[in-house]
């Protein structure tokens, strides 16, 4: 199989309100700070895949709004709806067609703009669910009580997840909510929906991240080492809650599994050096983290607890403090996956870890974790 | 540094229409809600799943359902949460009163959780297992609504 590698990243500052942006002029921003690290111009770029959401965006074909301000006047075009990581999996896909060389992949959204209950309230069934009101956190508050009921963990294991990522956000000069903070403090932020307290959730933000990647045949001529894909699959569950084992995620472990046989991983634990996932709630690090292998289900809160997370840990996962240190929805889990090429290049500043030769970039598509992308990538072929 | 105001521009009365099917199973289904007081799901004829809602395919089978058995009334609590913050309600477009609970409750019979409000009158018994029972509204239009909350019986 042929084999492609991203050579380029570029990511605005995430905040709670970029009001003097338009999606356009972030997505500029963007671009421009992926071409500039790549070495690139835009006539380098052969095609151009956009990721956005219409009902963020409050327009319809909102991925063609931003073409402009994306490089791709006169060139092919393409939209993905849903998580960065599903764009850059379809520009993946493009670079292995043989018909692209450089493909670029943007993602972006501005949670300051509308209201989020009422757009997550939107993704759901509308002749069964919409009309009781439920949304993204009422919805990831009743997977967290099944996973805690099921496993025993506790609210203040799990925030241990919220004081380890917002400070690590300290360390990184894109997040919205770098914060030094205690289990305590978690514990007595404002109750959302039980369990879920303020600190335990991610913020609304804005932001978008680019990413270049291209195909072997030209991966290494351009300034930066290329960091290769190992490995890549998604796998989805069944969309009404109701149908699912919400205290579980089939479809990542299905999706992690897929990932590993591609990359030729047998042990994940000792071949992955670090980790960049979807924490829009505090529970779901611990959750996603076991589904992936990487501690036994019920048990990351054990790992965290005695430090192996943390950025000089074992298995440093979210150094760059998450998403709940900012999550700008459709973009997040592009941002993971150019915090993951910063840090494998050792360009990740004060947050860069020691070893990080193959690291694990994850997004999630759907609401409580419906849909799963999990990249693998390394310096080496 | 100037004030700053927003710039507003409203579109009257009118708004975005749209019109969702809502399909032969869910017609039954609300049917027998509105003139019954009956909750239906409809039974994969492969892998046996009883499916509440009902929605006409098996996606694990990928077959098509045409054979309809009762379920609950009565069902236990498969998870939940409290709203504590109130957020705007889809159906009023103010602020929805808080607390209020919602739940899965997994309906006897059915092989999927089934999504309403949940009284939270006495929130000691609000747990994962709780038996619950439907409260049925009086003016019953075949929607999810016929159903007001269920409620605890334990
Ligand atoms: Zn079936």
């Amino acid at each position: 199989m042929d084999r492609a590698a991203i050579i380029g990243v570029g990511m605005t500052k995430i905040e709670a309100n970029k009001s003097r942006e338009t999606f356009a002029d972030m997505a500029w921003e963007a671009v421009n700070k992926a071409l500039d690290d790549a070495g690139m111009t835009i006539a380098d770029i052969d095609n151009v895949v956009t990721t956005s959401s219409d009902f963020w965006d409050g327009r319809t074909i909102s991925c063609m709004a931003v073409g402009d301000a994306s490089g791709a006047a006169d060139k092919n075009i393409s939209c993905i709806e849903g998580d960065g990581t599903y764009g850059a999996f379809y520009g993946y896909m493009r670079a292995l067609s043989g018909s692209y060389k450089t493909t670029l992949v943007t993602g972006h959204s501005k949670g300051s703009q509308g209201v989020s209950s009422l757009l997550t309230n939107a993704a759901f069934d509308p002749i069964y669910e919409r009309g009781l009101g439920m949304d993204m956190i009422s919805a990831c508050a009743m997977q967290a009580n099944a996973y805690m009921n099921k496993t025993g963990v506790t609210p203040e294991q799990a925030a241990l997840v919220s004081v380890k990522n917002h400070g690590n956000a300290l360390k990184n000069p894109v997040a919205q909510l770098p914060m030094k903070i205690s289990v305590g403090d978690v514990m007595k932020s404002e109750m959302i929906a039980d369990p879920l307290r303020k600190l335990d959730c991610s913020p609304i933000s804005d932001g978008c991240c680019a990413v270049v990647i291209a195909h072997e045949a030209v991966a290494e001529k351009f300034k930066k080492r290329p960091i290769w894909v190992r490995g890549l699959a998604f796998r989805t569950d069944a969309f009404f809650f109701g149908d699912r084992d919400l205290a579980r995620s089939n479809a990542l472990a299905a999706a992690a599994q897929d990932a590993y046989k591609m990359a030729g991983i047998t042990d994940p634990k000792k071949e992955i050096d670090l980790i960049e996932l979807y924490d829009a709630f505090t529970y779901q690090e611990l959750l996603w983290l076991e589904e992936m292998g990487f501690a036994e289900y019920g048990k990351a809160t054990e790992l965290l607890a005695q430090g192996q997370f943390d950025i000089d840990g074992a298995l440093p996962v979210n150094a760059s403090g998450g998403l709940m240190a900012g999550h700008p929805v459709i973009a997040a889990g592009l941002y993971r996956i150019a915090e993951i090429v910063l840090q494998l290049r050792g360009e990740a500043g004060a947050h860069q870890v020691k070893k990080a030769k193959t690291g694990l970039a994850h997004g999630v598509n759907g609401l409580c974790g419906q849909s799963h992308c999990v990249w693998i990538l390394d310096q080496e072929r | 540094m100037a004030d700053k105001d927003q710039l507003i521009i409203e579109s009257g009365e009118a708004a975005q229409p749209f019109k969702y099917a809502v399909g032969m199973p869910g017609s039954k289904f609300f049917a027998e809600t509105r003139d019954n007081k009956r909750l239906m799901g409809e039974k994969c004829p492969k892998c046996g799943r009883v499916y509440v809602p009902p929605r006409g395919i098996c996606g694990k089978c990928y077959v098509k359902m045409d054979e309809w058995v009762e379920v609950g009334p009565l069902g236990v609590i498969g998870t939940f949460t409290i709203l504590r913050f109130a957020f705007i309600d889809p159906e009023t477009g103010h602020q929805k009163p808080v607390p209020y609970g919602y739940g899965f409750i997994k309906l006897d019979g059915a092989d999927t959780l089934y999504q309403h409000y949940i009284n939270i009158e006495d929130e000691s018994k609000i747990k994962i297992g709780a038996r619950v029972e439907p409260v049925w509204a009086e003016n019953r239009k075949g929607t999810t609504r016929d159903i007001e909350y269920f409620r605890v019986i334990d």
